[in-house]
């Protein structure tokens, strides 16, 4: 083959990603960004300002809506790793064979219903007249219903089931290529669990710890139905302002601006936990 | 979910009948109907296309999403859409996405002339109308007779009697109510920026107190008819329709009308600017507009129509409930939104954003 029929059929291998790429995905965040410098009047009128982003910072509700959201993901996120870890040991280093792939099963299955079946799913167990309330009540631990939903936690609770699969796969990946002799050593040495857990565990699993961290991280930081649907009143979430920007208030342009703010404000987030924790994204996602 | 199984049935309809009319014929004529949820049943849409081979492509929307999707087009993707009275002039001069309504195509004599007259003052821009009635009906309290006595006005839902036990949208209608339950007239001062704005700041004030009071917000139709059912809400400030629902389900639940009045909507007609099958959309309004296609809207979506004539056709039930909710001293009260100018809804949306983020 000469190189001209090579560089011809690369170009059409490419051809479809390039067009995913620029139509669906530069060209819209492109549109957004110049939406976002427009100040609307009217529709035959056009002016550029920034009056969006001075809203951004003088609206101390964006703002603070903003660090919420950041400062719950964050949360989220840590809480995710804590539950994600055991499970993906426990996957990678000690099930072996069929129950392995049943395990991996089971984090996988509660992903075949969309997001929205999900959230409904535990709506239904923590609301007053819902499951969890009416068994503490058989139990004789509560006199009347108890309300769990529409609270911060229930929230958190819902935002951890979402992100989980994503943070045990690539956990159970790193893990699974860790050679058992590293641990034994670390024993022979004379270390206890925690020291072989934090002088050898995490640092050999930290690309996996660190990729699941920003996945789930930036879902979280993105998700939208399970904050509204089971925060409630208190459910201040930035994908939340950013939909009533645009469908409820049809402000295209507040909610343009807020979105780039987003996109800019979390990659700097999830450029600073590289950075914090000595990791490169080429490493991370290699 | 009804919404969403109605717009996939719908869609898996509408792909169905584009699969039939493609192997068919190349000439049947679409209508795409952009409109509330109950106010095109499937058996009226059944009747108009057997009756004028017009096939009806049917999407649930809401006043907000209505104006979204036909904004970003400029007006085009709809045939025919059904927004509120009060959401069509300041939404046309801001966006221009409708055009006017040619009444000598309207069969007028059908409907109710007072609301017809209504509706075409307060859609008028530069002499030429944009808008047909077709339903009205009111938002209201929706109480458990335990806290009748209790909740008669808005402002009672803040009452530390019904304390966890509320709940209302977070949206416009929610300022309107509350601003008259306080004794003031936003209407009277939708002209008076600087006025309203000291109206919203009071109400803001309210909301924000009354937050403690609050169980959840309502976000949709579905989610509140189940907070009240489960009796997990017993007061809330909701539509009329929904009210009578509850109450054909259990006699305890009714739909009052606040002593402040309840606020009345007109949804009407209205052709999208980019509309590409007019015919059709004058054909659409003229059939079910007569009294007894109107009353099965009616009777299907809880709403009653501007239809003359069509209340003889509309189920007992219905017609007692609307009865029980509304003396005549009640209908005299109802306070009609007028049009909405330009520039005021983002007012209304900072004092909401403030609402949902304070603590």
């Amino acid at each position: 083959m000469n190189s001209g029929a090579a560089r011809l059929s690369l170009w059409l291998l490419l051809t479809p990603f390039l067009l995913w790429i620029v139509l669906l995905v530069l060209v819209p965040h492109l549109q957004m960004l110049r939406v976002s410098f427009q100040v609307r009047e009217s529709w035959d009128t056009l002016a550029w300002g920034l009056e969006q982003y001075q809203n951004f910072f003088t609206e101390s509700y964006y703002w603070r809506t903003f660090v919420r959201t950041g400062v719950m993901s964050l949360f989220t996120t840590f809480l995710t790793l804590l539950i994600a870890f055991p499970v993906a040991w426990y996957i990678a280093r000690l099930a072996r064979g069929r129950a392995r792939g049943l395990l991996f099963l089971a984090c996988l299955i509660p992903f075949w219903a969309s997001e929205l079946v999900r959230t409904y799913g535990w709506m239904i167990l923590l609301r007053e007249s819902g499951l969890f309330s009416s068994w503490l009540q058989a139990l004789g631990w509560a006199d009347g219903p108890v309300e769990m939903l529409y609270n911060d936690v229930a929230v958190i609770i819902g935002l951890v089931y979402n992100g989980l699969l994503f943070m045990v796969v690539p956990l159970v990946t790193t893990l699974d290529g860790m050679d058992e002799n590293l641990v034994e050593a670390g024993y022979d040495l004379g270390g206890n669990h925690l020291t072989v857990l934090r002088e050898v565990v995490v640092p050999w699993a930290m690309p996996g710890i660190v990729s699941g961290c920003i996945v789930v991280f930036m879902l979280t930081l993105g998700s939208y139905l399970t904050p509204i649907l089971m925060g409630g009143k208190d459910s201040a979430w930035f994908t939340g302002q950013i939909f009533t920007q645009f469908i409820t208030r049809f402000n295209w342009e507040q909610g343009a601006a807020l979105g780039v703010l987003l996109l800019v404000l979390s990659s700097l987030m999830v450029w600073l936990g590289l950075k914090l924790s000595g990791q490169s994204l080429r490493k991370v996602m290699g | 979910m009804g919404s969403r199984t109605a717009r996939t049935s719908a869609l898996l309809g509408s792909t169905f009948l584009a699969a039939v009319t493609f192997s068919g014929s190349l000439l049947a004529e679409e209508l795409r109907l952009i409109t509330w949820g109950g106010y095109a049943p499937d058996d009226v849409v059944a009747q108009f296309e057997e009756e004028t081979g017009i096939d009806v492509k049917v999407t649930l929307s809401n006043n907000e999403d209505m104006i979204s999707k036909l904004r970003a087009t400029g007006g085009a993707g709809f045939d025919l859409a059904q927004p509120s009275q009060d959401r069509i002039i300041g939404v046309q001069r801001q966006f221009n996405i409708y055009k006017p309504i040619d009444f000598s195509r309207i069969n007028t004599d059908q409907l109710q002339p007072s609301m017809v007259k209504a509706t075409q003052d307060s859609t008028e821009l530069d002499g030429k109308y944009y808008g047909v009635p077709s339903v009205w009906g009111t938002s209201g309290l929706i109480v458990h007779s335990s806290v009748a006595d209790t909740v008669t006005d808005y402002t009672d839902l803040c009452d530390p009697a019904v304390a966890g036990k509320v709940s209302y949208r977070l949206k416009r209608p929610t300022l309107i109510g509350f601003a008259f339950a306080m004794g003031m007239d936003p209407f009277a001062a939708y002209n008076d920026r600087d006025e309203y704005e000291s109206i919203l700041a009071k109400v803001e004030g309210k909301l924000i107190d009354c937050k403690s009071n609050v169980k959840t917000y309502w976000t949709g139709g579905d989610q509140l008819l189940a907070l009240l059912r489960t009796g997990e809400v017993t007061a809330a400030m909701a539509w009329d329709a929904g009210g009578w629902k509850l109450n054909a389900e259990n006699p305890e639940i009714r739909f009052v009308a606040p002593d402040s009045g309840a606020l009345g909507w007109i949804d009407t007609f209205a052709i999208p600017r980019r509309s590409e099958n007019e015919d059709a959309a004058y054909k659409w309004i003229n059939f079910v507009m007569q009294p007894e296609i109107a009353a099965r809207i009616t009777n299907a979506s809880g709403n009653f129509t501007a239809s003359k004539g069509a209340d003889e056709f509309v189920r007992a039930e219905l017609r007692d409930a609307y009865r029980a909710s509304f003396s005549d001293q009640a209908i005299n009260n109802i306070k009609w939104y007028p049009p909405v100018p330009p520039g005021l809804e983002t007012l209304e949306g900072q004092v909401l954003d403030r609402v949902q983020a304070a603590n």
